[in-house]
């Protein structure tokens, strides 16, 4: 019955068992160095926020050589590209190589090289930040001009990740070649959209990147300032998204088995992928809502662009009551409400994605409202924003990533996860959710009121108005300290997890789904089909912003050093 | 692919209240002239103060209770940093930036815009309520980001 139960039984461990039930070592090592990777930047990443967070209630003055706006860049550019990046890599390379029978060793190869590219640019991007000769934060609008190191730091790391794009596309083309005509297996279709994604999404931003080189460097005198911001959000949008689609990968594919039930449709599964793949990158424009240069028939076309994305989401959010309903009832629920008391609530692996997902319900609906032109004039660049992505990648990803680490990280590592453990993960997730709460709440309210983002303490001159935003402040700073306490509490069970636990074989936990009777259509693998319909899209929503900000460019602008 | 009933209910709620935004956005935006600010002139940002108008940048009459203020933006500073008008005036922003990207909010009103170099941005509000509004940059521009205000004193 509970899965809990299972959970807490450790399975002992045969060192001659099956291989092709567990992880290849060679294939366990990449997930594991990742995983490292990942939570060692939820640590340090987690500090800086807390330094921020008091440092906005006014109860913490940072020293002259540590200033609020390089520790923004280092918080932002650990917390929303390293954590995500390296975990969503080390979570799907491992169901690539369980799902598809190992990773091919050219494809690990790969996974290394890559391995290797983001962490020489990571290198190369964080010491100019350490020397505040990059405090630029992580969107980098020019005519702010970083060091060249910056990125070249930057490009190092899109390189890697097509790397182990390309390796994951590599592996999937072998297995289905020698599976014709068969659906590849679920999370590793949603591998694939993944990293179909990370590609495309990241050819704008380096082509940005690569005008901002020589550009830094003195070699090129202007700039174009409008084409660089366009083309960072045509990537700097997708890449949430593209955790948003990790997190989701785990809600259809792993909750429903955690539960003990059946995952939803199998080929509505792969509608919503798709959809969630051909839409994205358009979406990217509601981050210039109030910007010049564009006109309003276009920013218009764009809401469409933008709202368009909420449709899949909210047939994820029938898919989940759906499992939820449909497998609490096999358990002997009943009545309107009646699923809630057979669900595993004492099960981390259970209860972190399903907190994910009931954040993304106020997440979802706070994004359809900024995304419609005149809200988006009340909220743009308010506190209210910062608020928003952490409730949407802070908790409903991350807390899914938690999730996922409970079993992904013994599974990797030859072990089991302890009942002790589950219960601090337990903990672990209301703290979080008490400290999102908190800081996230905070946040979105005195962001209505005025409070601007990216802005370290201040009073504008002891302002009435802006010293009225002080007890919402102390509210965030006070989220801000619960959240700490998280972080150092998931990293310590993550270590813990991979080091220390009793050995053991975990299960990758893949649900069935409901209708594996029937056979999906063939259609929903012509990815082929998918990307071209993807770069009309992209197209449409573009084009006339692209060739305007081209064809009608004012002159452009020399690099500014502006701290 | 079989969907069931309540599945068909539930999305085609969802489709209907997104076009609701839709149709709301688009009925304020063309309708009522409320659309985002979305200004099309360029200029060029490294001769701004030799370019009309914000060679002379300040507060102008322009008919009954109407005023321009001509405003240019750089670091950490507006240009002019204090506006007096009467309550009741309409005020129509026309705004520059002479370095990095800047952002002109006024708290307490809806004016909200982003002013990045090389692009001319104008916004229009009507100040009914008297007091002293804070004006604040909100895209992040610097050292001094936190310190980049003016205010606006409506009688
Ligand atoms: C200990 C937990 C955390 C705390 C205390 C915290 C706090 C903060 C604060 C105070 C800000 C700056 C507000 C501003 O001045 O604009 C901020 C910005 C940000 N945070 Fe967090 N945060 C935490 C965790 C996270 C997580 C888990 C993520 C994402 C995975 C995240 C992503 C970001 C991003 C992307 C920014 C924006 C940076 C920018 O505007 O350039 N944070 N955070
Ligand atoms: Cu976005
Ligand atoms: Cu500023």
């Amino acid at each position: 019955m509970g899965a809990k139960a299972e959970v807490v039984q450790p399975i002992p461990f045969k060192k001659n068992e099956n291989k092709a039930l567990g992880i290849s070592l060679q294939d366990a090592m990449i997930s594991r160095v990742y995983m490292i990777v990942a939570f060692t930047a939820l640590l340090l990443g987690g500090f800086l926020g807390l330094f921020q967070g008091l440092n906005r209630a006014g109860l913490l003055e940072l020293p002259h050589w540590l200033n609020y706006y390089q520790i923004l860049t280092a918080h932002g550019v650990l917390l929303v590209v390293v954590l995500t990046a390296f975990f969503t890599i080390g979570y799907f390379y491992a169901a690539l190589s369980y799902n598809l029978g190992g990773l091919l060793p050219q494809v690990r190869k790969m996974a290394w090289i890559g391995f290797a590219m983001k962490i020489i640019g990571f290198v190369f991007a964080v010491i100019p930040i350490l020397m505040n000769e990059a405090s630029v934060l992580y969107t980098f609008y020019p005519p702010m001009a970083a060091s060249p190191y910056f990125y070249i730091g930057l490009t190092l790391i899109v390189l890697g990740v097509w790397m182990c794009a390309f390796g994951a596309f590599m592996n999937v083309a072998h297995w289905r070649k020698q599976n014709k005509g068969q659906n590849l297996p679920i999370l590793s279709y949603f591998a694939t959209a993944v990293f179909v994604l990370l590609f495309f999404g990241s050819i704008p931003v380096a082509i940005e990147v690569l005008t901002l080189i020589p550009w830094s460097f003195g070699w090129t005198e202007t700039v174009n300032v409008m084409l660089s911001r366009t083309l960072f959000w045509a990537f700097g949008h997708t890449l949430v998204n593209i955790w948003y689609l990790t997190a989701v990968s785990a809600w259809y594919v792993i909750v429903p088995k955690i539960i003990g039930g059946r995952r939803f449709s199998d080929t509505i599964t792969r509608v919503v992928v798709i959809l969630l793949v051909v839409m994205n990158i358009p979406g990217g424009f509601h981050h210039q809502i109030i910007d010049p240069g564009i006109s309003q028939p276009v920013k218009y076309l764009h809401v469409f662009m933008s709202l368009a994305i909420a449709f899949p989401s909210l047939m994820t959010a029938y898919a989940m009551f759906s499992v939820f309903e449909r497998t609490a009832r096999k358990k002997g629920g009943t009545g309107l409400l009646g699923w809630y008391k057979k669900l595993p609530w004492g099960d981390v692996r259970f209860l972190a994605p399903m907190i994910a997902m009931i954040a993304f319900i106020p997440g979802g609906a706070g994004g359809i409202a900024q995304t419609t032109n005149q809200l988006n004039q009340v909220a743009h660049n308010t506190l209210w924003i910062v608020g928003h992505f952490h409730l949407t990648v802070g908790t409903s990803v991350v807390l899914t990533f938690f999730g996922i680490s409970y079993w992904l990280v013994p599974y990797i590592s030859g072990r089991t996860l302890t009942p002790k453990i589950n219960k601090l993960g337990v903990i672990q997730t209301l703290i979080w959710t008490a400290g999102m709460l908190f800081m996230s709440g905070a946040m979105h309210w005195v962001g209505l009121l005025g409070a601007p983002r990216r802005t370290s303490y201040t009073t504008y001159f002891d302002n009435a108005t802006a010293l009225s935003w002080n007890p919402y402040l102390m509210f965030l700073a006070v989220g801000g300290t619960l959240l700490i306490i998280g972080v150092v509490m998931q990293v310590y069970a993550v270590f813990y997890l991979m080091f220390r636990a009793p050995k053991g074989k975990t299960e990758f936990p893949i649900a069935e789904a409901e209708d594996k009777e029937m056979k999906t259509p063939y259609w929903t693998e012509r990815w082929g089909t998918w990307i071209v319909v993807m770069l009309l899209l992209i197209a449409m929503g573009y084009v006339i912003p692209l060739v305007d900000f081209i064809g009608n460019a004012p002159p452009g602008s020399p690099p500014f050093k502006t701290w | 692919m079989k969907m069931h009933r309540s599945e068909i209910i539930w999305l085609t709620i969802s489709f209907g209240m997104l076009l609701g935004f839709m149709l709301i956005t688009g009925y304020q935006t063309f309708a009522l002239g409320m659309g985002p600010p979305s200004n099309q002139e360029t200029i060029d940002p490294q001769k701004v103060d030799q370019t009309a108008p914000f060679d002379n940048p300040g507060l102008k009459k322009v008919g009954e209770k109407e005023y321009e203020a001509v405003m240019t933006m750089q670091i950490f500073s507006f240009n002019p940093n204090e506006i007096e008008i009467p309550a009741g005036s309409t005020v129509h922003f026309t705004l520059t930036s002479k370095d990095v990207v800047h952002g002109f909010q006024v708290v307490g009103t809806n004016i909200n815009a982003m002013v990045p170099p090389g692009y001319i941005q104008k916004i229009s509000q009507k100040f009914d309520k008297p007091g002293e509004y804070l004006v604040l940059c909100n895209e992040y521009c610097g050292a001094g980001h936190q310190a980049m205000t003016m205010k606006i004193i409506v009688k």
